[in-house]
């Protein structure tokens, strides 16, 4: 083999011919990559110092000069408490579905259909909110009329269906159900990621013990993606609480404080009053409706970090390596 | 042009754990020198250590000297990338780059340093480095064919031929056959045997026949327990070596007596 | 099924019950069994639907019936474990079936409402002094593809970097901040996003301030994180040994890291990035705020109203006007066609994913 045509590679320290280029070129790429790192530590500073910035100015504001005339907590709080509640119910209905939504793709289905499924599922996860929210209005919402005036009925001891039933159907229910069926892919694609991760070891130790199915599902699967569906569960519900459209499409603007589901008399969510009331709204309402989102911001953020922790805990037990 | 590598005292860390610890060895030019010992022995990390490549860990550092034809490896200063353009490196398992063919895997290390060169001497230096691999009657009507589509064995050759396509002056080899079959490890056997008359060649391998059949000198390295740096115990040539070698420790390992 | 017999399957029949044998599994439903009960109850509850029963009653008690008739079945012919397993298959199938009622309601919906208004005019008229029926969402759709682009002109380069320092640069406390802070981002509502971009333009341009500019800010704020964690994942999953074999070639990192690395997660790169923009494409409520809405073209992301699709569906919807019918049409049509623009972009990052990952042969 012939090596002449080529000049040798020099030694190191004999040439610096082409070396130092070599270097500032590390450099410069490393400071890029670096800066864009930086950049997002200042854009997220910024995402808060704007909002607390002009949010501030309603939180210290006196009373009467904030909307509702009682102060940001009296403003806030009713707000706070319908975004508790739309979310709750989404979370209540949704995690169950999707559990079963999720086992059914993962172990249940046969192979050829699963694959399929799963990518229906990962497509509806993509549709836009505001797509849920116009079948919400226009189909669930007077689908649910006559089963509300039925629960108004039978069951109005309850608070949560004391009535009067609404005779349109926008009710905090449907609101909850429309965030609901929103939620249930995204939750129901977390844990079937998981579920699918099991390792095939337990699985097929559970079979070999001559376990049906389901207890194999519930020796091996379900343990091991418990903390799958709780961080999944999670991340729906950090979706339900920060929904804005769907919500406003549904709920028009009272924003009191109450249980009943399905009276047209109901709570608003603080995302929704803010897509509401923003396009009308100056002055002191403006920093009014940024604090609200800080707080919304505060409590997505505790939520998802409560989801963030209960995933690294679980990799930290998964053994799965 | 082969070269010669002198090592001093040489210690690696990574970080405060001292992974190899006084080594001291010439390895000759134009021959090839085997290094062997047990797992975790610190016979990878030194290889690594030669053209740099253990600082691909962070943490990793080296005390001692290590030269080639007299020149510094570790002299401050010293790009590590000009001393892998010198000191070229194949390893355990093939890894050709995916994304490129036959002929792309084998000018890699002058297209990925955008490096121009005219079709004509490309084309020269694909069909020399393929022949000096052996590869090239299998594969010269397959150039544009993905690297990722030969067999191991095959696949393994194109890292060499990739590797040399460069012009190093050593030629390092982490297990080169460990993950192949016997066919293709003769294959490689012989290769190494042609390679040596213009590179000086490092191998590492686990398999004791191997070293005897290919190697001029032999280097056995040994670790006295877990935790505990990696020494080399004992280099001479060859024959010496798995004949009458000074140490019992390496007697025991050569004959199968270790553990 | 996991509890199978020893037992050749044609010497069960259907009407059969489990032989008295001393075999720990006493007998085995026929594998139509389950076909056979949803049917059985399928036709019950067709009688019922004729008799006059409501609808929902009939639906909730057919699917309870039809669980608790497997599981009963299977109780006398199969034992408990047996019964149990059935049960909870049937239960999840079930829950799928329910739960795959709404999202199949919502796609038709979408599809049979937003038809009507799949005309030309639709995709080449702006609102601009319509009133009433006509129309169109041009304006809408360039103002959210000129929206969404720049996003996606901001956020890609930056998340791209970030991902990289991340994978092979970070390490030490500012790469766990910047882990711990792009999680953070990841979970703020969009809503949010939109206020700050207000927030923002509104210190420097004073309040009432409606801008393109403004909504892709927002959308960057959204866009970056989902950037950041695909490519992250994509570069984690390049081997190492690919990495060591470019350096043992002495090719210097950064050209390592562009040439090799990025090179062979290419595809998954652009399959994450398709999927971002499809995830902010399709925002409301940050752009309702931000860009506020207007009934002409305007193409200068940074002076005036914009309008787009998202924003300009709601308003159709909730402000109809005088003549309501065809301004929900339009509302209806801007959300089939956002919908179809998502499903394409998430084909399209199939597609991506299918033609430019490493190819074997």
């Amino acid at each position: 083999m012939s090596i002449s045509t080529e000049p040798q590679a020099s030694p190191p320290g004999a040439s610096t011919r082409g070396r130092p280029s070599r270097q500032v070129g590390d450099r410069v790429f490393a400071g890029f990559a670096t800066g864009a790192g930086i950049l997002i530590l200042l854009m997220l500073a910024g995402v808060a110092a704007f909002l607390l910035a002009e949010g501030f100015p309603a939180i210290v504001a006196p009373a009467e000069d904030v909307p509702g005339g009682q102060g940001f907590v009296a403003f806030a709080w009713p707000l706070l408490f319908g975004t508790l509640l739309a979310a709750t119910i989404a979370l209540v209905v949704a995690t169950p579905f999707a559990v079963g939504v999720a086992l059914f793709i993962s172990h249940f289905a046969p192979r050829r259909l699963a694959s399929g499924l799963g990518y229906l599922m990962d497509l509806l996860a993509a549709i836009p909110s505001l797509v849920y929210g116009l079948w919400g209005v226009t189909v669930l919402a007077p689908a649910t009329v006559p089963s509300a005036r039925w629960l108004a009925d039978n069951l109005g001891f309850i608070p949560l269906f004391a009535g009067p039933a609404s005779t349109t159907g926008r009710t905090m229910l449907v609101a909850g159900l429309v965030l609901a069926v929103m939620i249930l892919p995204i939750i129901s694609a977390v844990s079937r990621e998981v579920f699918l991760q099991t390792p095939r070891l337990h699985e097929e130790a559970a079979l070999a013990l001559g376990a049906t199915r389901w207890e194999m599902i519930r020796m091996a699967v379900l343990p091991f993606g418990r903390s799958g569906i709780i961080s999944g569960a999670m991340l729906g519900l950090g979706r339900a609480l920060g929904e804005t459209i769907a919500v406003a499409l549904i709920l028009s603007g009272l924003g009191i404080i109450t249980f009943n589901l399905i009276s047209g008399q109901n709570s608003l969510t603080i995302a929704a009053n803010i897509a509401l009331d923003f396009p009308e709204s100056s002055g002191l309402a403006i920093n009014a409706l940024i604090a609200s989102g800080l707080v919304l911001f505060l409590v997505t953020f505790l939520v998802n970090a409560f989801a963030r922790y209960i995933i690294n805990r679980r990799s930290e037990f998964s053994g799965a390596n | 042009m082969a070269k010669s590598i002198e090592v001093r005292d040489l210690n690696i860390y990574y970080g405060a754990f001292r992974a190899v610890e006084g080594v001291t060895m010439s390895i000759r030019p134009a021959q090839v020198t085997a290094l062997i010992g047990p797992s975790g022995c610190g016979k990878s990390t030194f290889l690594r250590s030669i053209n740099r490549m253990h600082e691909v860990i962070p943490g990793a550092y080296v005390e001692g000297s290590l030269t080639l034809n007299g020149n510094d490896l570790y002299a401050p200063g010293t790009d590590p990338v000009s001393v892998r353009r010198q000191v070229g490196m194949v390893f355990q398992r093939p890894n050709p780059f995916p994304t490129m063919s036959i002929y792309d895997n084998v000018v890699a290390g002058y297209k990925l340093n955008s490096r121009k060169a005219s079709k004509t001497v490309t084309d020269e230096l694909v069909e020399r480095s393929l022949r000096g691999a052996n590869l090239w009657n299998e594969v010269k009507d397959r150039l544009d064919k993905p690297g990722a589509g030969l067999s191991g064995g095959q696949q393994q050759r194109l890292c060499i031929a990739r590797a040399i396509a460069v012009q190093p002056d050593v030629l390092l080899m982490d297990e080169p056959c460990s993950a192949l079959d016997p066919i293709s490890t003769l294959a490689i056997e012989d290769l190494i045997n042609e390679l040596k008359t213009e590179y000086t060649i490092v191998i590492v391998t686990h398999n004791m026949q191997q070293a005897a059949r290919v190697s001029d000198y032999t280097g056995f390295f040994n670790i006295e327990g877990t935790g505990k740096p990696g020494k080399l115990v004992e280099m001479d040539e060859t024959k010496t070596i798995f004949s009458q070698p000074r140490e019992k420790a390496t007697e025991d390992y050569v004959s199968g007596r270790f553990g | 099924m996991t509890t199978s017999t020893s037992k050749p399957a044609g010497t069960v029949g259907a009407g059969e019950v489990g032989p008295a044998t001393s075999s720990p599994s006493p007998g085995k439903l026929p594998p139509r069994a389950p076909w056979l009960v949803v049917g059985a109850v399928a036709s019950v509850a067709v009688l019922l639907l004729f008799v006059g029963v409501s609808p929902a009653l009939v639906v909730i008690g057919g699917l309870a019936a039809n669980i608790l008739g497997i599981c009963l079945w299977s109780r006398l012919v199969e034992g408990r474990r047996a019964a149990t397993d059935r049960m909870v298959t049937a239960v999840v199938a079930t829950a799928f079936v329910i739960a795959m009622i709404p999202l199949v309601s919502l796609l038709y919906t979408v599809v049979s409402r937003g038809a009507a208004r799949m005309d030309a005019a639709f995709f080449t008229n702006s609102m601009l002094g319509v009133v009433g029926e006509g129309g169109g969402a041009y304006h809408a759709i360039m103002g959210t593809l000129i929206v969404t682009g720049l996003a996606a002109l901001i956020s890609v380069p930056i998340g791209i970097m970030t991902a990289v320092y991340l994978v092979e640069y970070g390490k030490g406390r500012l790469a766990r901040s910047i882990t711990f802070l792009v999680d953070v981002m990841t979970g703020i509502p969009s809503i949010v996003a939109g206020l700050f971009a207000v927030a923002l333009f509104q210190l420097f341009f004073g309040p009432g301030i409606r801008l393109g500019i403004m909504g892709a800010v927002a959308l960057t704020v959204l866009m970056i994180p989902v950037v950041v964690r695909s490519v992250e994942e994509m570069l984690k999953i390049v081997p190492n040994e690919l990495r060591e074999a470019s350096y043992a070639l002495g090719v210097s990192k950064w050209r390592t890291i562009v040439k090799v690395v990025l090179r062979t997660s290419v595809a998954g790169i652009a399959t994450g990035i398709t999927l971002a923009v499809a995830r902010v494409i399709g925002e409301t409520a940050p752009l309702l705020i931000t860009l506020g809405a207007v009934t002409g073209v305007n193409f200068n992301p940074f002076e005036g109203r914009m309008s787009s699709l998202p924003v300009f569906s709601y308003y159709s919807y909730v402000a109809p006007g005088a003549s309501p019918a065809p301004s929900i049409d339009r509302a209806w049509a801007a959300a089939l066609v956002l919908m179809l623009i998502v499903m394409a972009l998430s084909l399209l990052a199939r597609l991506i994913s299918y033609l430019f990952s490493p190819k074997i042969r």
